[in-house]
Order: structure tokens, then sequence, then C-alpha cells
């Protein structure tokens, strides 16, 4: 299923790619528009322009990737969004967090940057007793493990109502009770939630990719 | 899933399938090398080329305005200088024809005053030759009156011309003094 997800995409881009022109056709226009959004509003907010530009490949990559994953989901057909199984978001998690790693150890040494990132400056000495453990332990686990289960929660949340409100128009308009006269309602509210659906995968996308713009920025920021 | 049979405990959902780990990298792997190493790259390129572009027509629409500014400034040079140039020549024109009708004055004047004095001279000459023919004709036909009224007496050309011309010359200076 993924397989068809990717293939789709991939096929899709590569002849947008293939076919790119100066002056843009509809379908290159929308992919412009996606990856302008993601340079604009993601990268350039936190990451600025010098320092968006080693990174962009990777978070529009990341981006494209978890939207048209999450966007399986609505496709009927698919009804599976690829995100809403531990293994892609756990993987994506990872590759941000090695990605936020070596950014960080590059710029500042190892120990540089597991002082950068568990110390920050302007805080009583005391407070590191409890703070050095808490950092540390938020960036080697919890900012991957957080992005995962976000990510997983999300769209594995959005299969079981789609699924609940689906099945219980089915289950009423079967009845063949007085029940019956229930299933428009959560009819009308599983195509609600349908469209919600594709609102929230699109907001995933978005905010897998700020947070992982985020996290690179913490990791290469001079000061916090 | 509401088609499922047996029970899944929930903590399942966050434990990852080691196959279902390696084909979902697998895929991540595909789909990141084609992003990155073709997708991204022919686009940034558009993009950028658009911008370029962009940038480039307006640089151009600057120049060409640039240009079309200096022209009319040098247009507007021309058109002040021959402006200067059509007065200065009606001017002289203006100074020119002045000049020549007053020398066309002059010389008429000088013309008229010639002709004037050409016209006395030659009046003056003609009175002269007039008076002298009158002086000899008169001289004759008057002492061919005085010799017919006191005979032959006067046939002595030579003294009877004396006495004439004296009588002429008194009449005369007489007719002079009268004047």
């Amino acid at each position: 299923m993924r397989l068809i997800v990717i293939a789709v995409v991939l096929i899709v881009t590569c002849v947008i790619a293939s076919r790119a022109k100066l002056v843009p056709g509809r379908a290159q226009s929308i992919v412009e528009l996606l990856i302008e959004f993601v340079h604009g509003t993601i990268i350039q907010n936190t990451l600025g322009i010098r320092e968006g530009r080693r990174f962009a490949p990777f978070l529009i990559t990341i981006f494209f990737l978890i939207l048209s994953m999450n966007l399986a989901g609505v496709v009927p057909g698919l009804n599976l969004a690829g995100t809403s199984v531990i293994g892609l978001p756990l993987l994506l998690a990872l590759w941000t967090f090695v990605t936020y790693v070596v950014a960080g150890v590059k710029k500042h040494g190892f120990a540089g940057y597991l002082k950068h990132e568990t110390m920050p400056p302007g805080v009583p000495k005391p407070i590191y007793l409890l703070l050095i453990p808490i950092e540390f332990l938020q960036v080697v686990l919890i900012r991957w493990a957080s992005l995962t289960i976000r990510l997983l929660a999300n769209m594995v949340a959005g299969h079981i109502m789609m699924v609940v409100f689906i099945g219980l128009t089915q289950g009423l308009l079967l009845s063949g009770t007085w029940l019956i006269l229930g299933s428009p309602f959560t009819g009308a509210l599983a195509i609600g939630i349908f469209g919600f659906e594709i609102f929230v995968a699109a907001l995933q996308a978005f905010i897998f990719t700020m947070l992982a713009a985020v996290y690179i920025q913490m990791a290469t920021s001079d000061e916090h | 899933m509401i088609l499922a049979e047996e029970e899944v405990p929930g903590y399942k959902l966050l434990l990852p399938e080691v196959p279902e780990i390696i084909w979902t990298l697998i895929f991540v792997i595909i789909f990141a090398v084609v992003f990155l190493k073709f997708v991204l790259p022919r686009l940034n390129a558009v993009l950028d080329e658009r911008a370029e572009k962009i940038e480039g027509g307006l640089k151009k629409a600057e120049e060409v305005q640039q240009q079309a500014d200096d022209l009319k400034a040098t247009q507007e040079e021309e058109l002040a200088a021959a402006r200067q140039e059509a007065a200065g020549i009606r001017e002289k024109a203006r100074q020119d024809g002045a000049r020549i009708v007053e020398e066309a004055k002059v010389r008429a004047e000088s013309e008229s005053e010639r002709v004037l004095v050409a016209g006395r001279q030659q009046l003056s000459a003609e009175r002269q030759t007039a008076s002298a023919q009158l002086h000899s004709e008169v001289g004759t036909l008057a002492s061919d009156l005085a010799s017919k009224v006191v005979g032959e007496s006067l046939t002595d050309d030579e003294r009877s011309r004396r006495v004439i011309d004296r009588f002429l010359d008194d009449l005369e200076s007489s007719q002079t003094a009268t004047r």
C-alpha cells in the first residue's frame, strides 16, 4: 500500500520536475506552492535563509513524504495513512534526530554540543543538577519519540474516528428499526470528519517539519 | 479494522515489527533518493532561474527606462539648441533685411542725387549752348536789321560786331542786375 503511494507521488513529482518550465502549468504551480510554503513559512522563520539552504532539501522531502502518506488515509481504496503504522513516523523521527545531532556536533564538537544542549546559560548553578538530565533525556529520546507518537497518534485517531462514524452509519442504516432516522446525522459527521482528516493530514505534516526545523535550529544556534 | 477477529493489545501500536521497519526503510530511502537527487534540484533550478529571469527583466526594464530618459534629455537639448539657432537665424535675417533696405535707400538717394546733378549739368550746358547760339543769331539779326535801317554804312563787319557784342553784354549785365 505504501508502495502505491510512493510510486504515485514519485511518478507525479518526477513528471512535473522533468517538465518543469519557467512559466509553470497548474500541476507545477501546486508543487511549487508547497515547496515555497515549506521554504517561506517553516524554514525561513526558524533557520533563516542562510542556514535554511543547507537543510531545505531534507525538510521539504520529509514534508512531502508525510503529507502524501497522511493523505493516503483519506484516499478511497487506500484508506489507511502510511503514517498510522509506527514504522514510518519512527524512521522519519530518527532521521530528524540524526540530522540535528550531526548538525550540532559538526558545529560545536561533541562535548560542545552536549554542553550547548544540556546547559542553557543564565541559570543558577544548582539547577543544573536537575536540568542536565532532563535536557539530555529530551535531546536523545523525548524529541524524536514525541515526533513519532504525535504523528502516529493523530493519524491513528483520525482513522479510528472515520471507521467509527462510517461503521456507525452503516449499522444504523441497516438496523431496520427507527434508528435508521439517525443515520443521516452520523453520515454527515463522517463526511465532516473526512474533511477534518484532510486538514489534519496537512497540519501534521506541517508540525512535523516545523519541529524538525526548530530542533535543527536549536542544535546549530550560537546561543539559546 | 472492524472486521478484526482477535483482540490486539493497545501497546502493540507502539511496537514496530522488524519486517515493517525494513520495508519502510526501503521505501523511505527510495523516496528520499529520488526526491533529493532529482525532483528538488530540478524544481529549485527552475525556481532560481525564474527568480533570475524576473530580476533580469526588472533590471532590463530599468535600463531601458534610463535609456529612454537619456534619449528624451538629448532630444530636448537638441530641440532647445535648434530653437535657439532658429531664433538667431531669424534675428540675423531681420538685421540683414534692415541693412539691405537701408543700403537700397542710400543707393536710391545717391542715384537720385546723381541723376539730379546730371540733369542740372545738362540743363546748364544746354542753356549755355542756347545762349551762345542766340548770342550769335541775335547779333547777326540785329546787324542785318540795323544795316537795313541805316543803309550800307554798317557793312564793315568787324566794327559792327564789336558794337553789337558790347550792346549785348550790356544787355546781359543789366539783365543779371535786375534778376
